[in-house]
């Protein structure tokens, strides 16, 4: 269903007139650019560098999905949101996923009518204060000032979290990360609260970092992960298998060293080959080529590899595996086998 | 617009909707009428159509579920198991308290500076340029993310107060803590309170009246009232005999002593502002979100203000100033006397213009989380719920609203001091 | 009484005092300073409590601007060479950041070797703007003027030169159509029909036709999608779009809100008032989540143009305001002239009112493009990355994470030089129009 708009005629160039619901992919390949939903700008997550590339975990996903689909890591254009537009992007078909710490809840699924893929970093609310205050737990905060990033759920969890141990506090709402971390460094909130991960980011670019404690408490879990639209399955798939294949890589020992080793002949590991495409039609089922995961974990190697290249405790984010280390490893992450 | 005279014999042809002016104009009202509908319905059925689509049929029924989520600052009571249709009330006197303050200080501000840069004195004259010139050409958004930025690492944390030999001490005999959340000051309390009145009910617009307020301005009112009368009295006399009675100590009297036996009756003292905590308790507390965004809006809406006034004080003709100046006035009661009240005419209008660009950048409060009615029902609200076009177009209505009734409140003002011309 | 007279020795001065200089007092520096800052002692005071005030901001600002670090990789580096060198973190400056970033703040994700377009498009733009807004510029810079807002998208968003070839071609049908056709059809048939020829053109031939043409001939740019915009680049074009587009729109709404015609006005006057009863950015939620929806399904278009599209409308309800003050400053006389010439309404318009209102309009023009060019720091807001949405982005980089006050310094500097030197030049365009009119 092709229409075009008046408008659209007279700015010429930068109309993109497309299907909305049908094939996301046939769109995608048609297009030759994968529309991928990324934050602002979260460290490590997201961001862009001085050349304009972006950078980060949730841009790794994209740059693997575009690999699988296109044949291009290169071939994403990243489209910046913020906590409100997010979804709409999506929904309106602006965006062919969200990779953008977004908490995968029931009334996101549901309500909003999105699919969330997979989950690639398991997070939850966690609390940093001042090591001064001497404060050890949450459950000391009562009448601190709290700084939340709205716009997610953070704002709720809090809230419920004081309701229920009925202890009192004074929100203060920021838009972005970077603000927060002033407003904090700056004493004008006693605590921030966001996703663990992103406590631990925006410590480690402190001063000071020693100054500062994470508290023990997890309020909340927060799964994140990429999410599409409901309705289309078939892009669903190839977007949460992506995902998988990233992890399974892991699993499986598959690394950006030894992959055109494993690649070029079937191995006597048979998941290797189904993954790989040396073995099986894996690809074709999904509507893809058969070496489709070997050039998504060809870009920057396999789930662990891009964890320590973007957060892991080698980076200045210093994000230990934790729950999402392979399954394997006690952790939480986990593929579905490749069969 | 030409009016021709026809041949008065004509019968009617089609041909004369569009060629004859006594029939076009209706022709084109029509086609315009029509085109209008249509293009509305357009609208209309693609949103329907769409909104199927994405299956979110429109439905308020989400303002009547709980909020979830906190509001630090807020004049009325709100706790996060209210609805979202208070939480959005809330917001709402947010944004008007800014816009008030606002606009009372932009006007006091731009007043002065608009005066100030005609000043003799050449330094005061510059520094005022330079103050005009820098909030005007810097984008409002930026100012206003500066002035949060200043009040944060200007101002000393509460815990600059702990301690036994604290880094900052409060100001003002130890009543009033300038910290970077915000100012303490002391609060009115009263120990024999009339209490509260409550409006609404127990519905999502339910609030609390206090009555000593009601009380204290009933007295206040009653009180200027009568001094007016006194001083009315006081003219006629001057009038009848030339000389007038003094009548200050009387008006002052009149209206100290009720509101003082008032306060005194209620119990009046002030509850000042401790540190306990993490926080200071106590006191009125001042958020810094609100004094950032409050001082931001005023000093940039203040430069636009001093440059109406100046505008305003320069179209008086030179004739007139010199002209009280010959009767002996001077200078402050030549400006405040003469050159004002006549500038008043031309800077009202560019003036309501401002108010209510005032109102309107008040909605940037989200940048520095002051939750006015954009931070809550387009912000919050519509992020939890999801409720993209419900949200924004009732968001669009307050403001439109508000906007409404300010221009009809400034117009009705503007039509009384207008000249009346002969 | 004469004897005391006669005593005196008598005295006629016979040759000329040379001329004194004034006292020091009254010369000078010092007279200048006794007569503008220390007239009264009231103005002394002043005076000593405004140098006080200049010293205690320059002091903070310009150690800290001064004493600063250019080179450095990352705000630790930054932070590392200020304790070398002043022993503390405190009160200086790390412009390295703006060393590094500028190009990104000035151009967004331009990709940065076709730099040269979005330049050269500005200097077109200032050239074309010369003819309209400078007396001494030659009219035959018009022909720029009319070229530019075919070359302009061209230039930045890239692709096949037919498009705007094309497109231009358009407005042929809209010029030629009804000074040829009136003949045969009457005018205003001529009128409707070739708007109509030229609304299909633009919507149902333009497109395959430039892709045929570009299939024979393919000369054209490389193309660049709009969501690489950002920075400065983005703040200006978003304003010149909305200003250029505005400005027709505004004229048909300020002459439909001065019509006799009762619905046409009540529509214009609707529809300006609630432009300009509601904030900017309640227009940009609805650019950002509703414009998709009230488009018909299936249509898509990108953030940037939509935004591009209500920041137009927004702008077009102020045009209109302005354009109505320049009609109603017109003299009555000027309509009345019109109507004794036998000019028809638009005719009037067209030749005699629009040209003069519109010139008389051209200082509140250039403050509602002020205004609009500042308001598009609020696309932020919605996630674009103008320079203060960059701002969180540059800052979100693990190397300059707690940056603050370098980034946002350079911003306002830039703003600053922009609206200032529009807001001067609408001054001495307001004080030659005033002479004009004498």
């Amino acid at each position: 269903m092709k229409k075009s708009v008046f408008l659209g005629a007279l700015t010429v160039a930068g109309l993109a007139a497309g299907a909305a619901a049908a094939a996301t992919v046939d769109d995608v390949k048609s297009r030759g650019k994968l529309n991928c939903g990324v934050s602002t700008g979260v460290p490590g997550f997201a961001a862009p560098d001085a050349n304009g590339e972006w950078q980060g975990f949730d841009v790794a996903v994209c740059r693997a999905v575009a690999a699988a689909v296109l044949g291009d890591p290169t071939a994403v254009e990243f489209v910046p949101t913020t906590g409100k537009t997010r979804f709409t992007a999506l929904a309106s078909g602006e965006i062919d996923m969200l990779a953008r710490n977004t908490t995968w809840t029931f009334s996101r699924d549901a309500d909003l009518k999105f699919t969330f893929v997979g989950v690639n970093y398991y997070d939850g609310q966690g609390f940093m204060v001042p090591k001064e205050l001497g404060v050890t737990s949450a459950k000391e905060l009562d009448g601190a000032t709290v700084c939340i990033q709205t716009g997610t759920t953070t704002e709720l969890n809090l809230a419920d979290y004081f309701r229920v141990n009925n202890i009192s506090y004074e929100p203060v709402p920021i838009e972005t990360n970077a603000e927060a971390q002033q407003q904090y460094l700056a004493g004008a909130c006693d605590v921030y609260t966001t996703d663990a991960s992103g406590l631990a980011a925006t410590r480690a670019t402190f001063e000071a970092p020693g100054d500062h404690v994470i508290l023990p408490e997890i309020i909340s879990k927060e799964p994140l992960g990429p999410l599409v639209r409901h309705g289309d399955d078939e892009w669903g798939d190839i977007v949460r298998w992506t995902l998988n294949a990233l992890i399974a890589a892991e699993e499986y020992g598959v690394t950006s060293a030894n992959l055109a080793d494993l690649s070029s002949a079937p191995t006597d590991n048979p998941e290797i080959n189904r993954l790989l495409g040396t073995e099986g039609n894996l690809g074709e089922m999904i509507g893809l080529d058969g070496d489709w995961a070997l050039k998504a974990i060809g870009v920057a190697g396999n789930y662990g590899e891009i964890f320590e290249k973007n957060i892991g405790e080698s980076t200045p984010i210093g994000l230990a595996r934790g729950l999402n280390a392979q399954w394997t490893n006690g952790g939480l992450i986990y593929s579905p086998p490749f069969r | 617009m030409t009016t021709l005279t026809d041949p008065p014999k004509e019968t009617f042809r089609l041909s004369m909707l569009i060629y004859d002016t006594r029939y076009r104009s209706i022709t084109i009202q029509v086609v315009a009428m029509i085109g209008f509908m249509l293009f509305a319905a357009w609208l209309i059925s693609n949103t329907a159509e769409n909104l199927a689509t994405l299956g979110k049929p429109i439905d308020f029924g989400f303002f009547s579920e709980p909020a979830g989520y906190d509001i630090n600052q807020m004049l009325i009571e709100y706790q996060n198991q209210d609805t979202h249709l208070r939480a959005a009330f809330v917001g709402l006197l947010n944004t008007l308290l800014v816009a008030v303050l606002g606009c009372v200080t932009a006007t006091v501000i731009g007043v002065l500076v608009g005066v100030l840069r005609l000043s003799p004195n050449w330094l005061i004259a510059r520094i005022m340029t330079v103050y005009v010139e820098m909030f005007r050409n810097v984008p409002v958004l930026l100012w206003i993310v500066l002035a949060m930025a200043i009040l944060i690492e200007s101002l000393p944390a509460p815990s600059a107060f702990r301690g036994d030999e604290p880094e900052a001490t409060m100001k003002l005999f130890g009543s009033v803590a300038l910290t970077n959340r915000g100012v303490y000051v002391p609060e009115p309390l009263f120990s024999r309170s009339l209490g509260n009145m409550h409006l609404f009910g127990e519905s999502g617009l339910r609030f609390d009246v206090s009555l000593d307020l009601i009380a204290f301005l009933l007295v206040l009112g009653l009180s200027i009232f009568a001094a007016r009368k006194i001083s009315a009295r006081a003219n006629a006399i001057q009038e009848d005999t030339g000389v007038r009675p003094k009548t200050w100590h009387i008006n002052l009297g009149v209206i100290v002593l009720p509101t003082l036996i008032l306060l005194v009756l209620l119990g009046f003292h002030l509850g000042y502002p401790e540190l306990k905590g993490f926080n200071f308790q106590g006191g009125t507390h001042l958020r810094n979100s609100l004094i950032a965004l409050w001082l931001a809006l005023s000093l940039y809406t203040a430069a636009f203000i001093a440059e109406i006034v100046r505008g305003g004080i320069m179209a008086i003709s030179a004739g007139q100033t010199e002209a009280a100046g010959a009767l002996g006035l001077r200078p402050r009661r030549i400006m405040s006397l003469v050159v004002l009240p006549q500038a008043l005419r031309v800077i009202i209008p560019p003036l309501i213009s401002n108010y209510l660009n005032l109102t309107k950048n008040s909605s940037l409060a989200i940048a520095v989380g002051y939750m006015d009615i954009t931070g809550t029902l387009g912000g919050i609200t519509m992020n939890q719920t999801g409720r993209e076009l419900e949200c924004v177009l009732l968001l669009m209505l307050v403001y439109l609203c508000i906007s409404l009734t300010i221009s009809a409140v400034m117009n009705w003002y503007n039509n009384r001091v207008k000249l009346v011309e002969r | 009484m004469s004897d005391t007279h006669e005593e005196t020795i008598r005295f006629v001065r016979d040759s000329m005092l040379p001329q004194q200089e004034p006292p020091a007092t009254s010369t000078g520096v010092i007279g200048w300073g006794r007569k503008n800052l220390f007239s009264t002692p009231l103005n002394a005071v002043v005076t000593v409590l405004s140098l006080a005030l200049i010293y205690y901001v320059l002091s903070g600002i310009l150690p800290w601007v001064f004493q600063s670090v250019w080179v450095a990789d990352s705000l630790a580096e930054c932070r590392e060479i200020f304790l070398e060198r002043w022993g503390s973190t405190e009160g200086h400056a790390c412009w390295a950041v703006i060393n590094e970033r500028w190009l990104q703040l000035l151009f967004g994700f331009y990709p940065s070797e076709l730099y040269w377009r979005p330049i050269l498009a500005f200097i077109l733009l200032l050239v074309a703007v010369a003819p309209v807004l400078f007396p001494w510029a030659s009219n035959k810079l018009l022909v720029v003027t009319a070229v530019f807002p075919f070359v302009m998208p061209w230039l930045l968003w890239g692709g096949t030169i037919w498009t705007p070839l094309l497109v231009a071609a358009g407005f042929a049908f809209l010029y030629f159509g009804p000074k040829h056709g009136s003949e045969a059809v009457g005018s205003l048939a001529a009128v409707i029909i070739s708007v109509v020829a030229a609304l299909i053109w633009w919507m149902f031939i333009v497109g395959p036709l430039s892709g045929l043409l570009s299939g024979i001939v393919p000369i054209g740019l490389e193309p660049v999608d709009s969501r690489n915009f950002g920075g400065f680049m983005l703040s200006i074009l978003i304003g010149v779009v909305a200003i250029g587009c505005s400005l027709p729109i505004g004229v048909v709404l300020a002459l439909g809100r001065q019509s006799d015609l009762l619905i046409v006005k009540a529509i214009c006057v609707g529809f300006i008032e609630f432009i300009r009863g509601v904030p900017l950015i309640t227009l940009l939620f609805v650019a950002s989540t509703l414009l998709n929806i009230f488009m018909p399904p299936g249509t898509n278009f990108d953030i940037i143009l939509r935004v591009m599209i209500m920041v137009t409308l927004f702008a077009s309800a102020y045009m209109a305001e302005v354009i109505r003050g320049g009609l109603a400053a017109l003299p009555k006389g000027q309509y009345e002239g019109a109507d004794s010439l036998g000019l028809d309404y638009w005719q009037a318009q067209r030749l005699v009112i629009m040209p003069q209102a519109l010139k008389i309009s051209i200082p509140g023009i250039v403050s509602t493009f002020i205004g609009v060019f500042k308001d598009t720091t609020l696309v932020s807001i919605i996630g674009l990355l103008d320079p203060i949405g960059l701002t969180n982005s540059i800052r979100a980089d693990a190397a300059w994470n707690g940056i603050y006050w370098e980034l946002f310094a350079f911003i306002a500097l830039l703003f600053f030089i922009f609206c200032f030197s529009m807001s001067r030049y609408s001054m001495y365009l307001e004080r030659r129009l005033k002479t004009d009119h004498r």
